[in-house]
Formats: C-alpha cells, sequence, structure tokens
C-alpha cells in the first residue's frame, strides 16, 4: 500500500444553476492575458451538446485518453515510438478553430464614427490579429441548447441511444438540458503528464494537483491531444502549454479555489482524499464496466488504523490525515456512492466526481392531473427525460448501474426529506424507499445536510499546505496581473 | 589568387567559424540558465493545421536526413569514400540526399509560404524569425544547387571538407582544402557558420532540447515538495 492524499472535487449536478460565475472568476485572475484569450480553464457546456472544444469527448477525432492492449495500459494518441514522429506536426491536436476565435469590439468607431444615416456599430475584432473578423463560434456557443439541431444532435453521449430516445430529447414540451462545468480533473493517473516528452508535467505529490512547469515545457504539443479532457491549452502567444493549476496559490492558504468559493449554486466541494498510488496502474487497466468500482476500492479509509499508519509512514501529515477524515468527498464518493468520475473509461481515473443531476423535477400524467407518485416508486427514474444511457455515457463508461444507484438515492432522499418536512408523502412510503435505494435515515439527513444546508467550511475541507516557506505566497499576483501572471518575476515573452 | 579573396577567405573559413562556436555554446547555455522559459519548438500548429502538415514534416525529415549525411561525411570519411568506390552504391547516395534535400527545400518554401499568408500565423512571426527563414533558404537552396551542379559531393566532402573542419578542430586552421572551391559551396559553409552564430538567439535552439528522456523515462511525473520522502513513485 502506497498511501497518497489528493485534494479532489465534487459537482453536485442537481443544484449547478449554469450562471458562469466559476467561468469568469477563473478568467479574471487566471487567463485574461495574451494568448489565453481563448482559454476556459473553467466552462461550463450544456448538455446534451458538443462543448469546449467542439466535440472533446470524442476520441476517435482526438485520441485521448488511455487505452488497453495486451494487458497494457497506452496513450491512445502517442505511445513512445510515435513521439518521435509526430513531433513536427502532432495529427490530433485541436486547433483554433475547434475552440474558437477570441474577439473584442471596435467600441472606438462608436465615438468616432462621422456623422451619417446608420447608427456605428462595433463591429467584432480578432484579438488574435487585431483584423476584423465574423464570429463563427464561442466558448459557449451551444448554452442552453442554442442552435440544437447542429449541436446537441452531436454529442458524443448519445451513442447508443435508441432513436426514438433521441427523437424525445429534443421534442417540444419534453426538451431537457442540464449543466456540465468542467475543470481540470487532476487525475491520479494523467495522460497530460505521461505524454509530455519533456517531463515539463507533473503532479505534485503531497496534494495530487497536476501543474505544469512552463520553464521546462518546449510546445511539443503531446499534452493537448493527450488530455481527454482537452484541460490543457496551448499559449498560441508564449508557446507554451497551460492548465488549471486548481489555484494552488489560494489552496495553500487555505482558500478554495476561485471557481468553488464564487460558485452561486454551492454545487462544489473540495476535501482530502486518501488513496492506494500503488494501485493505479491495476485499476486503469480493468474492464470498463468495473472502473467506477475498481476506483473506488482505490481509495482509502481514513478512518482505518492500517490506512493512518499507512499514511504517516508516507508522509502525509497529521493535520492532512485529519482533513481527509472531514472530506465532503470521501462522504460523496465513497461513502453514499452517489457521485461518479466523468468518462472513466478514458482511463486517467480524475479525481473530480459528479453528483448526477435528477432535474427537472419528474412527475407523469394520469387521468390528466399530474401525479408525483406510483405504485412503481422508482419508475420516474427510468423514464426521466434524460434518457439512463446518457448519463451512464457521461458517467459510468456506458453502464447504467452505478448512475442508477446514485438517482435512485437521490431520489429516496427527497421523498424522505418530503415525508417529514411537508407530509404530503407517506413515511412508510419514504422509508421503503431509502431501504430500496440503500440508504438509512441517518444517511439521509447527512445526504440532506450536505447537499442543502451546508455552510463554506462543510464544502470545503482544506488541508493545511505546510508550505510556510515557498516564497510565492508572500508575493503579490496584483503586481503581475494582466502581465506576467502568478509566479514569473519577467513578463513571459514569446521567444527571445 | 589574389590578396583580396584570400583574406576574405581567411575571415570567412577561420575567423568566422570560431567566432560563431564561441557565440553559439557562450549563447546557448547563458540562455538556458538565466531565461528557461524561451527555450521552445514556438509551434504554431495550434493557429494553422493544414500548411503546417506540408510544410513542416517534409522539412523537418528532410533536414534531419541531410545534416546527418554532413555529420557522417565528417565524422566517418574514409568509410564513406569507402562506400562510395563503387558507382552504383555512389549513385544511390548522391541521389538519395538529393531527394532529401529537394525534399527540406520544399518543407521550407511551405513553411514560409505559410507564414507569409496566413495572417494568424504573421502575428506570431518575428523579424528576427524572418532573418532564420532567409538565411535557412539560402543554405538549402546553395545546398540543392551545389547537389545538382557539383555532384558527388558526399566523396569530396570527405576527401575536401571533412579535413578543413578536422583542422578547426584541431585548431590548426588549413585553408589549403577550401581556396579552391567553386563559389556556391563558400556560400553553403559561410551561411552555415552565420546560422550558428545567429541560433542562440533564435528559435532554432529548440534543437538542443529534443526530448530524448521520454523515451526511458517512467510515464507518470510526480514532484514532492517534502525533501525527505522515502519511497519512489509508483506507475
Amino acid at each position: 500500500m502506497d498511501v497518497r492524499s489528493q485534494i479532489a472535487m465534487v459537482f453536485h449536478l442537481d443544484k449547478c444553476i449554469g450562471c458562469h460565475t466559476c467561468s469568469i472568476a477563473c478568467k479574471n485572475i487566471w487567463t485574461d492575458r495574451r494568448g489565453t484569450e481563448y482559454m476556459w480553464w473553467n466552462n461550463v457546456e450544456t448538455k446534451p451538446g458538443t462543448g469546449y472544444p467542439t466535440r472533446w469527448e470524442d476520441q476517435n477525432k482526438y485520441a485521448g485518453g488511455w487505452e488497453t492492449s495486451n494487458g497494457d495500459l497506452q496513450l491512445k494518441s502517442t505511445s513512445k515510438r510515435k513521439v518521435v514522429f509526430n513531433i513536427f506536426h502532432n495529427p490530433h491536436m485541436p486547433t483554433m478553430d475547434d475552440y474558437y476565435e477570441p474577439w473584442t469590439y471596435d467600441y472606438q468607431h462608436l465615438f468616432n464614427a462621422p456623422e451619417g444615416s446608420d447608427q456605428p456599430t462595433a463591429r467584432p475584432i480578432s484579438m488574435v490579429t487585431g483584423e476584423f473578423i465574423n464570429i463563427e463560434s464561442g466558448p459557449n456557443w451551444d448554452d442552453d441548447l442554442g442552435g440544437s439541431p447542429v449541436y446537441a444532435e452531436n454529442d458524443p453521449n448519445l451513442a447508443g441511444l435508441t432513436p426514438e430516445q433521441r427523437q424525445q430529447l429534443f421534442a417540444v414540451e419534453r426538451l431537457v438540458f442540464f449543466y456540465f462545468p468542467r475543470i481540470c480533473n487532476h487525475c491520479s493517473n494523467p495522460a497530460c503528464v505521461a505524454s509530455c516528452p519533456s517531463g515539463a508535467l507533473y503532479k505534485r505529490g503531497e496534494d495530487g494537483i497536476v501543474l505544469l512547469d512552463q520553464k521546462r515545457c518546449r510546445g511539443w504539443r503531446s499534452c493537448i491531444a493527450a488530455c481527454p479532457y482537452k484541460k490543457v491549452f496551448f499559449n498560441w502567444s508564449t508557446g507554451k502549454s497551460e492548465k488549471c493549476i486548481l489555484c494552488f496559490p489560494r489552496v495553500e492558504t487555505g482558500q478554495a479555489p476561485a471557481c468553488f468559493h464564487s460558485c452561486v449554486g454551492r454545487i462544489r466541494y473540495l476535501g482530502v482524499l486518501l488513496y492506494d498510488a500503488s494501485r493505479i496502474e491495476e485499476v486503469a487497466k480493468l474492464p470498463d464496466d468495473q472502473l467506477v468500482e475498481g476506483q473506488r476500492s482505490m481509495l482509502l479509509d481514513p478512518f482505518d488504523p492500517a490506512v493512518i499508519a499507512g499514511a504517516r509512514a508516507n508522509g502525509v501529515t497529521e493535520s492532512t490525515i485529519e482533513s481527509a477524515q472531514k472530506s465532503p468527498v470521501y462522504q460523496f464518493v465513497k461513502v453514499w456512492k452517489i457521485a461518479l468520475p466523468p468518462h472513466i473509461e478514458f482511463r486517467t481515473l480524475p479525481m473530480l466526481f459528479y453528483v448526477p443531476p435528477m432535474s427537472p423535477v419528474m412527475s407523469h400524467m394520469e387521468e390528466k392531473t399530474k401525479e408525483h407518485n406510483s405504485e412503481e416508486l422508482f419508475h420516474d427514474i427510468e423514464e426521466a427525460r434524460v434518457p439512463m444511457k446518457f448519463l451512464a455515457n457521461l458517467f459510468g463508461a456506458g453502464h447504467e448501474g452505478k448512475v442508477r444507484y446514485a438517482l435512485k438515492k437521490q431520489k429516496a432522499v427527497r421523498w424522505y426529506r418530503r415525508a417529514l418536512t411537508v407530509g404530503d408523502v407517506d413515511l412508510a412510503v419514504a422509508l421503503r424507499m431509502l431501504t430500496e435505494a440503500d440508504c438509512t435515515p441517518e444517511e439521509a439527513d447527512a445526504i440532506y445536510k450536505l447537499t442543502s444546508l451546508c455552510s463554506f467550511d462543510d464544502r470545503f475541507v482544506i488541508p493545511p499546505a505546510h508550505r510556510e516557506e515557498a516564497i510565492q505566497m508572500f508575493e503579490d499576483p496584483l503586481e503581475h496581473k494582466q502581465g506576467a501572471g502568478f509566479g514569473f518575476l519577467s513578463v513571459p515573452h514569446r521567444g527571445m | 589568387m589574389n590578396t583580396t579573396a584570400a583574406n576574405w577567405d581567411q575571415i570567412l573559413f577561420v575567423v568566422l567559424p570560431y567566432a560563431v562556436m564561441f557565440v553559439f555554446l557562450l549563447g546557448t547555455i547563458m540562455r538556458y540558465r538565466k531565461a528557461p522559459f524561451t527555450y521552445s519548438s514556438l509551434s504554431s500548429q495550434f493557429l494553422e493545421n493544414q500548411q503546417h502538415f506540408w510544410g513542416l514534416v517534409p522539412f523537418h525529415y528532410g533536414i534531419i536526413t541531410v545534416l546527418s549525411g554532413h555529420v557522417i561525411a565528417f565524422l566517418i570519411p574514409r568509410q564513406v569514400l569507402l562506400w562510395n568506390s563503387r558507382p552504383l552504391r555512389l549513385y544511390v547516395l548522391e541521389i538519395s540526399a538529393l531527394i532529401f534535400g529537394l525534399l527540406t527545400l520544399v518543407g521550407l518554401g511551405g513553411c514560409i509560404t505559410r507564414r507569409l499568408t496566413v495572417s494568424k500565423i504573421r502575428e506570431v512571426t518575428s523579424l528576427l524569425d524572418w532573418h532564420v527563414f532567409a538565411l535557412l533558404l539560402v543554405q538549402v537552396a546553395s545546398g540543392v544547387y551545389v547537389a545538382v551542379f557539383h555532384p558527388w559531393g558526399s566523396s569530396w566532402f570527405a576527401s575536401v571538407l571533412s579535413p578543413y573542419l578536422w583542422s578547426l578542430v584541431k585548431f590548426q586552421p588549413d585553408l589549403g582544402y577550401v581556396a579552391a572551391l567553386p563559389f556556391a559551396v563558400k556560400l553553403h559553409i559561410a551561411s552555415a557558420y552565420a546560422i550558428i552564430g545567429l541560433a542562440p538567439f533564435t528559435r532554432l535552439v529548440h534543437v538542443l532540447v529534443v526530448p530524448n528522456p521520454y523515451l526511458w523515462r517512467k510515464p507518470q511525473v510526480v514532484r514532492w515538495y517534502r525533501p525527505s520522502r522515502s519511497t519512489p513513485g509508483n506507475s
């Protein structure tokens, strides 16, 4: 057993309102520089939809993540042999057209336009070339199903859905979507790290945050293609890659990352997970249907004396072990089993987990009245507007079991709480539902508390960093705003 | 031979090589130590993908092959001459060298066209980049010219230029080998020196940081902030 600690995350999709506050918080702090305008380390997608960059989940196009062949785990995009041939031209790399060309507007024209019979307009200008452009796509081009025949119907997660189910998804009055906020998953088997020819990408031993050493990056671009979530970005101006740093300067000082802190729906949870690093390879090789369970089994019980001893032996600090015991992420993922990794079939073993969405509130028509109950207690989960298969493609590597379990438990908790607080549901029925959903009243109360009444400190249990001596902490990030970013003492120019 | 020409030869083929090697070594080492951030391939594939393939790929395969040929002839001239002692083997070597030279030229042409025509790429092209392109064009074009109009270069490189280069390495510069060479060859040598001298200040330094450790390192990289860490990283 090789016990390591990881700062892990849970996003509760049922609570996400799609306001994009997280994206803006991140952009303002980290990606307001030249070359990063197009980057959204945090973005919020509408599902079904093609996302950002377009169809990022389609690994036939981008060859991201890992695959197993002859019992070996291999990167889809580059093997060690292939990297030699792909280094001049990476065949799977997305280009700016797959994201969007960043733009601003010619606002000056509104003031300087000569008097005429027409209202002056501010035409869009490319932030790359400074030329006038026609805006053809943006970071949220298909937000709220905008342009859905083109975008939503091309969602790779619709694979395996029957034509009927597909049609239903977009039928009037049955139309449905949910939001899918994404940041770097800080995976325990990161494909970006494994692909980097220069060894510039690395996972921090102490907290598992995946970072990119800009001084070692040579712009070979392997990481861009290798990350199946497309969360490593290429700074076209400096010629180096960049990625989400989980706001480590904030985390090290006990603050939640900006996107977590600013989350309006309070959907985000952050806490320590202890895991057995010696099992990473073995778990990443499991067949698709065993991956979710395999990853869960890799996560260790922070109360188990053997685990604590192993953690201590590996130099995990007492305060971190204590944080792991209070971790909301551990509850969601391991104890309650209602948070699931996104696309675990990419085999990077992401450390960001999602509670699959129940919304919209489910009901069915019975003799012209809306009914919220039926003999078959979980009928509406099977008949939900978002087909189970779609969620399973996102969160269960195509297998519905784990997703159904998470949804049933959420539904049971709702009914139980409704029986207690509103009283229009028979408590006996609610209790039966809890049993059927593998849940106890105590657990239901705990889930209710952590999802509905959670305070700031419940959601973010950040271990002290013990990096007191790190010089970066004493620098003023605002000094470098719109210039160098954090950590550089000079503005990073392109080339010399 | 008049004295002006001899003086020029002295400057271009004795002074210049030592000067550029000094600049190259000092420049690349200082830059690596003082400004590691600036070491990058400065790829622009992200901004334009199609022409990138048709320019970059032939150029790199071409230049790597041709350059290796030069290095081999420099290192083992005797064996090269031995290989060339049979006409058929000489023809094979010469023709393949020419093909790779043309591949380089075509690729370079593609790269330059791409830089000129794609507005996004122009945005990330500096004045220094244009100097690099101009020098490379002179270098590759003169190389192809030499290959066509002064044939059997693989043989006379081994017997004329290898001794000259070795005389430089041994700090006993011997101009006797070079003085009589045709203009195109002299141009090719001088522009090579110019490229070496300019390299430390340009994007060409990416050649020095080709990722060889990747081929034998473990897939995952873990960095510990804490110095005292007992067990090494897994997987």
